[in-house]
């Protein structure tokens, strides 16, 4: 089966284009991104801090089964226009990747579907590329289990 | 010393990927490699060897002449290399979608609700 998620990442440079079509209203798309509940869902992590403004700032946490944290991240919203448009940096703590800086542009296909373009700019072309090869494999894990976990409750 | 050789290892520095763009148009010999970097020739030399140990080049006896051309097959494990990444990615938007499903569905049937 082919992937929705398609991913360019030219050689040597420092940034990566993310693209995804939902079959989603652009509205509910963009309420997965603005709203704490929703982020917490489907991302599986807890949001501690989530000012969906401009000029706003957020901070997430994950902790595993036991309470260890084993993932942190905060950043700054830059730009927040709904529906539209969210600027926004990340910075995973505790972690050597540096910061990013991420642009969000969300675009209605239809009145149910929907586009979502992630345009992620990188420190440099080596943390990029490290990034793409380190955790992954790890976070790939971790949404694995994730589902397990939630589809576990529902039995 | 690292001595780790394969292809990440070998996209890892900012010249071994000039030299592989450079020589995905054309086939060179280290001299002309060379020439097109202000770094030194031995260290240029070095690089060769190791997108060489890498199979990401391959040599070419032409006369008394060496010359360096892209390995394509090899290639195609940095493009697979995001693949991971990209299933990563895939598998976060589509519970994405399936959360917002779910509530849309739980919105409609309020809806309904709502109406009798």
């Amino acid at each position: 089966m082919e992937l929705k998620t398609k991913i360019k990442a030219e050689d040597g440079r420092q940034d990566l284009l993310i693209t995804r079509e939902f079959d989603l209203p652009v509205e509910l798309l963009f309420k997965a991104y603005a709203e704490p509940e929703f982020v917490e869902q489907w991302m599986g992590t807890k949001v501690l801090k989530l000012e969906s403004k401009s000029h706003g700032s957020y901070r997430f946490e994950t902790s595993d089964a036991k309470g260890n944290v084993v993932f942190k991240a905060n950043g700054v919203i830059h730009e927040f226009s709904p529906g539209k448009k969210i600027i926004r940096t990340f910075e995973m703590e505790n972690a050597p990747f540096g910061i990013q800086l991420e642009i969000y542009e969300f675009e209605a296909l239809t009145d149910d579907t929907s586009k979502l373009t992630m345009h992620v700019i990188y420190e440099s072309a080596d943390k990029r590329d490290q990034l793409m090869q380190l955790p992954f494999k790890q976070g790939l894990n971790m949404a694995h289990n994730r589902l397990q976990d939630v589809m576990g409750k529902l039995k | 010393m690292n001595l780790r050789r394969d292809v990440f290892q070998a996209i890892a520095d900012p010249t071994r990927r000039a030299i592989l763009l450079l020589l995905a148009s054309q086939t060179l010999t280290a001299g002309a490699v060379a020439a097109n970097f202000n770094t030194a020739r031995p260290t240029v030399s070095k690089h060769l060897a190791i997108l060489t140990e890498c199979e990401l080049l391959k040599q070419e006896q032409s006369g008394r002449e060496i010359y360096y051309h892209i390995n394509a097959k090899k290639m195609k494990e940095v493009a697979d290399f995001i693949e991971p990444f990209r299933q990563m990615w895939d598998d976060r938007f589509n519970k994405l979608e399936s959360v917002m499903k779910a509530y849309q569905q739980k919105n409609k049937d309020d809806g309904t609700k709502n109406e009798n």
